[in-house]
């Protein structure tokens, strides 16, 4: 493995592997930082769960991207040896975790996008894209079903949960847009029958949130300007702190085997 | 002073164990003896000695609540784990922890008494944890030696609670020692690796081994001389092994793992005694096992700290939880 930082020349696709994975593993790791706090052990349990499930999808989509990249760099290259201009995930997953209602809040806007993502992603042209869909889709319909409880839970819970889930709604929301956003990588990808349009998830996404949202007595805050640059490498503040501490071991032991 | 070894170290001494209270019918306790005598498991319905139940709450409560404390060390690394492989790994196990402390829980409560309860007692300084849990973790390395070291330990001391005589904590130590020997191997396999690496990361595993392996056999309690309520524990088939004989057996299986990893323990009177078969040891801390368990341990105030912290952070969701519970039950009601 490299022994030091790496720049990923990246074709469309290993871009587009990329984008998945770092998707899955900030937004894995996000979830491991609550180990120990949660509110009930349940959902100690259940914050794990969702987060191990993640990082299971992170690092079979970064074992492909290296195989496609071809110059054999294995999944730790991609996760500790990029710095945060190089990483590419949507700045929702990237969101600190704050209270309960942030982290579930995020948990479920971004679970209603990855489930019918997933689900269509069965159907790609890449084999292995096509068989991580099929393990993904099942897992975030399991966060898309616990996420939702939670979110009526708080909703229509007490006067603190709901103003606290409402808050959580309006920080979040702006990072929405992110998600079906088309660029040239994408075109490419779609042109060849590998990845979905995400245009085309906006709608079962919007129905999922409204129902689930209307359930809780809670809105959708209304459409407004929407945060971008996440896939271009132009994150917000709260990556590079996520990163020094995620990478610091592997960055202080180049070379070593763990 | 002295408790039970290992999830029990220090609760209300002197308040169970020494005998029956006075006025329990001795026809009760003859006949619940016989039973234990001729290994029957004792379910929650049947009879019991009360001095037995409060054994069993505190010593199930106590295993309970070490599995819940004892994710913060390893928590402590979950964000700095060095691959993705050992951060998957690490996040699992403090999962299964976290499920062991259910099992228990729910062992416990089966004896009458609730797990919010139980969880107050730890909040507030009343029950004790593992001693073993208030040392910080320091470098990765840490990590695999509490996998190799620590559950190696509390396999020694929970594979006999498999035969314990009540029934419910017997069938959850059955589940939690699968677990728990998968941990271990995993943890071993974390200081083989380092052991095999780089200078820096010998060194490192060498460090953890230096630092965990007194706390390690503290684990195992008291010396038997100084073992309180052994006599009545054994008697009843609650402890199978005394202190002593688990700690040996412990010693005996561990010293020649430390040796396959090329790694030197911190005692310079360690010898093989050919006579017995046995690996001699030195003379055990115990005043600093008294300190820990008294509250001065390196990490005693951050541990429960932090535990405080999650549950009252906790309360506005919980509350949610029970109001939009009530809500439904309302609706359907009406």
């Amino acid at each position: 493995m490299a022994p030091g930082p790496i720049r990923v020349a990246e074709t469309p696709l290993v871009s587009y592997l990329l984008r998945r994975a770092d998707d899955a593993l900030v937004l894995g790791h996000r979830l491991s930082e609550w180990a120990g706090r949660a509110p009930t052990m349940e959902e100690d349990m259940a914050l794990a769960n969702m987060g191990l499930d993640l990082l299971g999808q992170a690092r079979m989509l970064y074992a492909h991207a290296g195989e496609v990249e071809g110059r054999g760099r294995d999944e730790d290259a991609f996760a500790y040896w990029r710095d945060e201009r190089g990483y590419r995930n949507l700045l929702l997953v990237e969101q600190p975790n704050g209270d309960f209602a942030v982290t579930i809040v995020r948990q479920f806007l971004y679970a209603a996008y990855a489930e019918p993502y997933w689900r269509a992603m069965m159907a790609s042209g890449d084999a292995t894209l096509a068989a991580v869909g099929a393990k993904a889709e099942k897992e975030m319909a399991y966060h898309v079903r616990h996420c939702a409880e939670w979110v009526v839970r708080l909703g229509d819970g007490t006067a603190e949960s709901r103003a606290r889930a409402a808050a959580a709604l309006t920080e979040l929301w702006p990072f929405t847009g992110e998600l079906f956003e088309v660029d040239g990588t994408d075109r490419t990808l779609i042109a060849a029958g590998i990845a979905v349009d995400p245009q085309t998830l906006r709608e079962p996404w919007q129905r999922t949130v409204i129902q689930v949202l209307a359930e809780a007595t809670l809105e959708a805050p209304p459409a407004g300007f929407m945060r971008r640059g996440g896939r271009s490498g132009r994150h917000s503040e709260h990556l590079g702190h996520l990163l020094a501490e995620m990478q610091h071991l592997q960055r202080s032991n180049p070379g070593a085997a763990w | 002073m002295w408790e039970e070894p290992m999830y029990t170290q220090a609760l209300n001494a002197g308040a169970v164990g020494a005998g029956q209270p006075p006025g329990e019918d001795a026809a009760l306790l003859a006949r619940f003896q016989e039973r234990v005598d001729a290994d029957q498991r004792i379910e929650p319905n049947d009879a019991m000695p009360e001095a037995y139940r409060r054994t069993l709450i505190r010593q199930i409560s106590q295993h309970a609540h070490s599995e819940i404390i004892g994710m913060q060390p390893e928590g402590n690394w979950l964000t700095r784990a060095p691959s993705l492989r050992r951060k998957a790994a690490l996040l699992a196990k403090v999962q299964d922890e976290c499920g062991h402390g259910l099992y228990l829980y729910a062992a416990a409560e089966t004896l009458g008494i609730a797990r919010e309860e139980l969880v107050d007692q730890l909040l507030t300084g009343k029950a004790k944890y593992s001693s073993i849990f208030n040392y910080p973790t320091l470098s990765w390395a840490d990590i695999g030696a509490i996998g190799w070291l620590v559950d190696g330990a509390a396999i020694m001391n929970q594979i006999p609670l498999c035969r314990c005589s009540y029934g419910p904590y017997a069938r959850a130590m059955i589940r939690v020692c699968k677990e728990e020997s998968f941990h271990q191997r995993q943890g071993f396999e974390i200081m083989l690796t380092l052991a095999r690496g780089t200078s820096a990361q010998k060194a490192m595993a060498q460090d953890a081994l230096d630092r965990w392996w007194w706390p390690c056999l503290m684990m195992f309690g008291p010396p038997d001389a100084a073992s309180q309520h052994s006599d009545t524990s054994t008697r009843w088939k609650i402890k199978r092994f005394s202190n002593d004989e688990l700690r040996r057996k412990f010693v005996d299986a561990t010293v020649p793992q430390a040796h396959f990893l090329g790694l030197t323990l911190p005692d310079p009177d360690l010898r093989f005694d050919a006579d017995s078969g046995h690996w001699e040891f030195g003379a055990i801390d115990w005043d600093e096992l008294r300190r820990v368990i008294a509250g001065d341990g390196p990490c005693n105030a951050d541990r429960i700290a932090a535990r405080r912290c999650a549950h009252e952070d906790g309360a506005w969701v919980r509350e949610a939880a029970l109001a939009f519970a009530a809500k439904r039950q309302a609706k359907q009601a009406a």
